[in-house]
């Protein structure tokens, strides 16, 4: 996809061949951030940068056309993030780094210039984040947009799946400069609850972010980490899942293993996307929508 | 705020997973003189055995260690799991109390393959 197209057209590419999915939802407390614009972020996750195998003849393409998608649309997002798993794992530092560094390079191609980067298991559980800092900075960190409070966290560079009682300490800290009704939006990798222990889609400690983050009325989770799209509800607290861009897996408890789904080529791409978050000031409102990686 | 709620109540019903029971678990303890004892070796990227067949209501020890990395042993239906450090023999005793067919796996991220590093527990009656 090379020609510019509007932000209408970018939407509708959703529901073209049933490929993409408007998933509308809400990002709580947006509304409470009076006098803001609307604006919309673009979420990317798992690109695996590095693998090579029969799940993605074109492994070497897919985050590229990825990319030029996101560029094509004319009125470009507020930012982007990248919820890990940016590269694919391997033993070698010095290949980690070749990784990373090609990586950065092909996202440097994005029109946007503001992009968040956090890691997944596979660029810092064997080096404790070391490589990922690097390149990328921080593992964990907030920022603010136009009302909205981000707070990034690192649930992968303890390969133990833990986010450890330091960054809980801190997460505590942050969350106590908030409002009660301030709109937030949590960035992560792994899912907080434990979505399929037996397949290790879980965060050993989750459970305390979520406690931390309960007595916010308006908090909402975007996550990686499982290759597709999934929705789930603690308390009142939404966590979406975000379709990868190397391969899908499958369904939570689907099978016995959590190996890749098979490349259909017939339908190239399928289950590999991106989405974009609205969050509508005016209209109280916020709307999520899934993309392929190509136009269909 | 608009929110979905018909989608949301329907991924939360198909995510729903939970724990039926609760293991004994009793971390780096010699093993009593009764009790059965199972070896399981980890290694990068799998465990020997890769599969076990237990009695219901039996207490076995089992003994866990690794030939090169830090490792984990998460059965997650009996809530049990256990660091295996190299170079050291982790036990843990373990009564099933249900039957059925179970994922044991790796919960320490440990390289390439560390997604297909799981085993298969068989309780039987």
């Amino acid at each position: 996809m090379t020609s510019a197209i509007n932000r209408r057209q970018f939407l509708q590419l959703a529901g073209i061949g049933g490929v993409g999915v408007v998933f509308a939802s809400a990002l709580p407390g947006v509304a409470h951030a009076a006098g803001q614009d609307d604006f919309y972020f673009v979420q990317l996750s798992d690109t695996h940068w590095g693998f090579e195998g029969p799940p993605n003849p074109d492994a070497k393409g897919t985050l590229k056309k990825a990319v030029a998608s996101v560029n094509a649309v004319d009125q470009q997002p507020d930012f982007i993030v990248f919820t890990g798993d940016l590269t694919h794992t391997t033993d070698s530092p010095v290949e980690r780094r070749r990784r990373m560094a090609e990586f950065k390079d092909i996202v440097g191609g994005l029109r946007v210039k503001d992009v968040r980067f956090m890691p997944g298991e596979h660029d810092a559980s064997l080096d404790s984040g070391k490589a990922f800092k690097e390149f990328f900075g921080a593992t964990y960190y907030t920022f603010d947009h136009k009302g909205v409070h981000f707070i990034a966290l690192d649930n992968v560079s303890d390969p133990r799946a833990l986010i450890g009682d330091e960054q809980l300490a801190w997460l505590a800290a942050d969350l106590g400069q908030q409002r009660a009704d301030a709109p937030i939006v949590v960035l992560t990798h792994r899912p907080l609850f434990d979505l399929a222990p037996q397949w290790d889609w879980a965060t050993r400690d989750g459970a305390k972010a979520i406690e931390l983050l309960m007595p916010f009325r308006n908090v909402t989770v975007f996550y990686g980490h499982i290759h597709q799209e999934h929705h789930h509800m603690t308390g009142h607290i939404a966590h979406h899942a975000a379709k990868g861009l190397m391969f899908p897996l499958p369904a939570p408890g689907s099978q016995p293993n959590r190996s890749p789904l098979p490349w259909d080529p017939a339908q190239p791409y399928k289950g590999l996307g991106f989405r974009s978050v609205d969050a509508e000031v005016k209209e109280a409102a916020c709307r999520i929508t899934e993309y392929p990686v190509v136009k269909a | 705020m608009k929110l979905d709620m018909r989608l949301l109540r329907i991924a939360a019903g198909a995510a729903a997973l939970g724990l039926a029971s609760i293991a004994t678990y009793v971390a780096a303890q010699p093993a009593q003189p009764k009790e059965k004892v199972i070896r399981i070796d980890a290694k990068r990227f799998d465990y020997t055995p890769g599969e076990l067949t237990l009695k219901k209501g039996e207490a076995v020890i089992l003994e866990l260690t690794s030939r090169d990395v830090l490792m984990g042993f998460n059965l997650p239906d009996f809530n049990l799991r256990a660091d295996v450090v190299p170079d050291k023999v982790t036990r843990v005793r373990f009564v099933p109390d249900k039957t059925g067919s179970f994922t044991f796996l790796c919960d320490i991220f440990c390289g390439s393959k560390h997604e297909e590093m799981n085993g298969r527990l068989t309780v039987v009656e």
